[in-house]
């Protein structure tokens, strides 16, 4: 639902950065935790990039891991969700990362 | 106007206040344009043929910019905001009305309310005695920085005051997107199945305090309360859970303490800050 937010915030931004440039691609950094689904973000980029100057980009996403720390026994844990269960059974756990919603960079021509 | 509903035709956000019951359209103002845009427009640095540009900014950072500027001016005011977060129907808005007519006098509040379409939340509000504008975000499913931004402006709430905020009923959207509020308030009901926690996991990462709403109908509904609990902890262990009734007023005053605790910490932290 929200990704057509967010798909114009990056196409806002892009245009911003292209500054009327033809954009051949658009990369962006999306964690496993960000609340963000890939495939309904590339669905709203492609209706919201069209009639523009983005119009054909190429959309990479770069799907970023879920990452914690317990804070039970300070083992790593790998996530796809926000919340999880460490090996030693603890479920209390601090998000390092996966988070990401960046727009990294873009190839004009 | 649509006859059927009464609902707007308008699917752009919106902003009315009760008081006046005139109503403004939200659409952001142009952003003056940035000092870099102004050189392209001169032709000088136009990126060259087949260039990368490398950008590495945050997709949100504007609504997060925004929110960062609601939170300095709620700050300068000693106001506790709080963003109230739920489904569709868990009895939010039930919820202030008690929370209003219970503490009328006692803790200045008034209340934002965000909704799609109509000002019946808002029309519900204004009845228990209390201010209120109302932002209808037509398409959108969430608030946002910009809109409560906005919002704050009509509202003029009181210094030390309380301003609850009505997000739109939707546990997805809302949790992405930070408004500059002191905390959410997750509003779960019993009806809607002890498994909310693990279903909507981001949102209940990012509230403080959860208020389980209907224990009234506790006897009629398949809930099982140890296994909601476990689920909230496995989620989010510092989650505090208020069990409530909004209609017959069970657990309420629970949920007033912590309102109070949470005013009154803002009310010491602007003093400190003061000395
Ligand atoms: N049995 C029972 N019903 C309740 C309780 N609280 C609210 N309700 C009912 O639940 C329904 C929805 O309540 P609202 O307060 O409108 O819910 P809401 O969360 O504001 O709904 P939206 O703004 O549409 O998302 C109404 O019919 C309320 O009377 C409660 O504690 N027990
Ligand atoms: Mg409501
Ligand atoms: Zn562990």
């Amino acid at each position: 639902m929200h990704e057509l937010e967010i798909a114009q915030e990056i196409v806002a931004i892009v245009n911003d950065h292209a500054a009327g440039a033809r954009v051949t691609r658009v990369l962006i950094e999306v964690g496993k935790l960000a609340a963000v689904l890939p495939e309904s973000l590339r669905f709203c980029f492609e209706v919201c990039v069209e009639g523009t100057s983005i119009e054909g980009a190429r959309l990479d996403i770069l799907e970023s891991p879920g990452l914690a720390r317990c804070r039970g026994c300070g083992a790593e844990v790998v996530l796809d969700q926000p919340a999880g269960l460490c090996a030693c059974g603890g479920a209390d756990l601090e998000l390092l990362s996966g988070r990401q919603l960046q727009l990294k960079e873009i190839e004009v021509i | 106007m649509c006859a059927t509903c009464g609902c707007s035709d308008n699917s752009r956000p919106r902003l009315t206040d009760l008081e006046t019951g005139l109503a403004v359209p939200l659409d952001e103002p142009a952003e003056p344009p940035r000092a870099e845009h102004l050189r392209h427009e001169h032709g000088q640095d136009r990126p060259r043929v087949g260039t990368t540009i490398s950008i590495e900014t945050a997709v949100l950072a504007k609504n997060d910019r925004l929110a960062d500027l609601n939170r300095g001016w709620l700050a300068r005011r000693a106001i506790l905001a709080l963003n109230l977060v739920s489904s569709p129907g868990s009895g939010k808005t039930t919820l202030l009305e008690r929370t209003i007519r219970d503490l009328a006098g006692a803790l200045p509040m008034s209340v934002i309310e965000g909704d799609q379409e109509t000002l019946h939340d808002a029309e519900r509000i204004r009845a228990a005695g209390c201010r209120v504008v109302q932002i209808n975000t037509g398409a959108g499913c969430h608030l946002d920085a910009a809109m409560l931004g906005r919002a704050l402006e009509q509202l003029n709430p009181a210094a030390r005051s309380v301003v609850l905020v009505e997000n739109v009923g939707n546990l997805v959207c809302p949790a992405l997107f930070d408004l500059g509020e002191r905390a959410k308030v997750v509003i779960v009901s019993t009806a809607e199945g002890d498994d909310k926690p693990l279903k909507y996991p981001h949102m209940f990462r990012a509230g403080t305090i959860v208020i389980l709403n209907k224990i009234d109908l506790l006897p009629y509904v398949p809930f099982d309360e140890a296994k909601f609990d476990r689920h909230v902890r496995a989620v989010n262990p510092s989650l505090r859970v208020v069990r409530v009734s909004a209609t017959r007023g069970d657990g309420l005053s629970e949920w007033y303490d912590w309102l109070r605790a949470a005013a009154a910490d803002v009310d010491a932290t602007v003093a400190r800050a003061d000395l």
